[in-house]
């Protein structure tokens, strides 16, 4: 009985965290649906009698947010896209051939990771400034530094996770693909991507989120071309004291917070279980 | 591992050129430019060409040694750091251990909701945060009846803002990864304890806590390197660093002497110390991760 009543108080104190915890996103959703006149109330429900979409359509029309949406996911898939294509490459490499200097590149990775990438804002800034003379689609004010940018920030991780998903696909494998006549080149993009696709879709989601959630780059380098604003910058714009049209923010936020909520639960099991087993080891 | 085959270096090699160019180009010259150009002083005339590039050596740093600026904002980074570890860690491993003592349904949705938070992109989180403490329509102020009052204008109240924001979004790797640790302990392990008639209060201090201490080490080094250098929820939050920069933290402080202020040179050293700082932490971290069974 004594057992039953502790139990019962833990998981009342665990819901009522749980609604505090989901409370600020809750608030999130609530204000883009509530109509203009209740978001700037002097006092402000926790609920709406009368749920409306124009805070999204004047988020998407009046303020452009589309525009820099469509900016933020051709950003994050370019990321996506390279960083696999690089990163399997490299992590195939790394596992399936001997060569020297194997482990000093191994190290080199983990050291790269633990760098503050947030101090190189300033070399990175000079970097794409001359880049831009050279290639312009590459350098300041364009998308493409961006994706240059978080490319090379995703790398390090990415080639490190997937190496132990290419570890984990035996040797033998291979090698009655070679009797079989196929040539290391099928054997790597035919048999060997398809098997460790569970890694493929952890790392990506781990470099969407990175270049989607980006503030600090963006900031820097998008500095006078307003069409080529990311989300997160273009939510901070319009941030301003006392003339906040915190509906149109809110449904930006809104828009901007969904595809990663729902990547997050994609692979939540796979952060978790990615946790636990480096713990058991 | 393969047999080694003729010609294995080569392909090798190819296998790896295009990370190898990228991480060449995009990190490890920008680490070597940045170390440079904290050497010079580099400001807009050097950067427009008007004025010659002087070597000042260690001058930057000098110079940023002996400002009292800097001391503050290094104290304050110390400082915020540390309450936003010391806050998302009695958070997460309060919440982990809560986890284990309810049912399914119950962890569930204590799960979804710090998933929820952990989604959340910074620039989002800081935005909502915002809006629910604005002084005339934010939700906070209506229920504590202190409509008109700036949670942003204090020094001390905004950082603790910002720092609770922080631990919201952070809380949940901690809690994930301390549940999954607590989980993997073997039932035996706990059994036998509890047959050696060890209370609740001893299993936890003297069985579960020495077994989850590399889990603890790893998580804490984690979230110091993490809230050493939060940028975006300080700069929106605070606007940039507050009034007169006194909500600044170190990684703020660099942003505004190179990019406000056009002092690349002072502010590429500030990025340098950042960096030297966190490498040594970064040390401690490897050797956790060594202690706690990583292979390389």
């Amino acid at each position: 009985m004594n057992r039953r009543v502790s139990r019962g108080v833990a998981e009342g104190v665990t819901v009522v965290v749980a609604a505090v915890v989901a409370f600020p996103l809750y608030w999130m959703v609530l204000t883009a649906l509530k109509p203009e006149a209740e978001v700037i109330s002097a006092d402000p429900r926790p609920w709406t009698l009368a749920p409306t979409f124009d805070s999204f359509v004047r988020a998407l029309t009046v303020q452009s947010f589309g525009r820099y949406l469509l900016n933020s996911v051709v950003v994050a898939v370019a990321v996506v896209l390279l960083s696999l294509l690089i990163s399997f490459l490299a992590a195939a490499a790394l596992t399936r051939f001997r060569f020297r200097g194997r482990t000093t590149l191994l190290i080199m990775l983990l050291v790269v990771q633990m760098v503050p990438v947030e101090a190189l804002t300033i070399p990175l800034f000079f970097l794409m400034q001359s880049v831009r003379d050279v290639a312009p689609v590459f350098g300041l004010n364009h998308l493409g530094s961006l994706v240059l940018v978080h490319l090379a920030f995703s790398l390090p991780f990415a080639i490190w996770m997937l190496r132990g998903f290419v570890a984990a696909v035996p040797v033998e494998l291979e090698e009655a693909a070679t009797l079989d006549g196929a040539s290391r080149f099928r054997f790597l993009w035919q048999v060997l991507f398809p098997l460790v696709a569970p890694g493929l879709v952890a790392t990506s989601v781990l470099s969407f989120i990175h270049a989607w959630n980006d503030f600090l780059f963006a900031k820097t380098f998008i500095i006078s071309a307003a069409e080529n604003q990311t989300l997160p910058l273009a939510l901070q714009v319009f941030v301003k004291p006392d003339q906040n049209d915190w509906g149109a923010i809110m449904a930006g936020s809104t828009l901007m917070t969904i595809p990663v909520l729902v990547f997050f639960v994609l692979v939540q099991r796979r952060l978790v279980a990615g946790l636990a087993g480096a713990v058991k080891s | 591992m393969m047999p080694t085959r003729r010609g294995d270096g080569r392909i090798a090699f190819a296998y790896l050129a295009p990370a190898l160019l990228v991480l060449a180009g995009l990190l490890g010259y920008p680490i070597y430019q940045l170390v440079l150009i904290s050497l010079f002083d580099y400001g807009q005339e050097q950067v427009s060409g008007g004025a010659p590039l002087t070597f000042l050596g260690l001058g930057n740093y000098a110079e940023l040694l002996s400002q009292d600026r800097f001391w503050a904002v290094l104290g304050q980074t110390v400082g915020f750091a540390a309450v936003c570890v010391a806050g998302t860690l009695l958070v997460g491993a309060a919440l982990a251990v809560l986890a284990t003592r309810v049912r399914t349904w119950a962890r569930m949705t204590l799960f979804l909701a710090a998933l929820g938070a952990w989604a959340t992109p910074a620039v989002a989180g800081s935005t909502i945060w915002l809006f629910l403490f604005d002084a005339n329509f934010g939700f906070v102020n209506e229920v504590l009846g202190t409509t008109g009052f700036s949670w942003t204008y204090d020094r001390w109240v905004a950082f603790g803002l910002v720092a609770a924001q922080v631990v919201w979004c952070s809380f949940p790797f901690v809690m994930v990864t301390l549940y999954a640790g607590i989980k993997s302990i073997p039932g035996e392990v706990l059994e036998a304890a509890a047959l050696d008639g060890a209370s609740t209060a001893k299993t936890a201090t003297s069985v579960i806590l020495p077994l989850l201490r590399p889990l603890l080490i790893v998580v804490t080094i984690q979230s110091v390197i993490w809230d050493f250098k939060v940028f975006t929820q300080v700069y929106i939050m605070t606007g940039g660093g507050g009034i007169a920069g006194r909500n600044l933290v170190l990684n703020v402080y660099a942003y505004q002497q190179a990019f406000a202020a056009s002092e690349y040179g002072l502010g590429a050293s500030i990025g340098v110390v950042m960096t030297v700082l966190l490498l040594a932490v970064t040390v401690g971290y490897l050797r956790a991760l060594r202690r706690s069974g990583e292979v390389l």
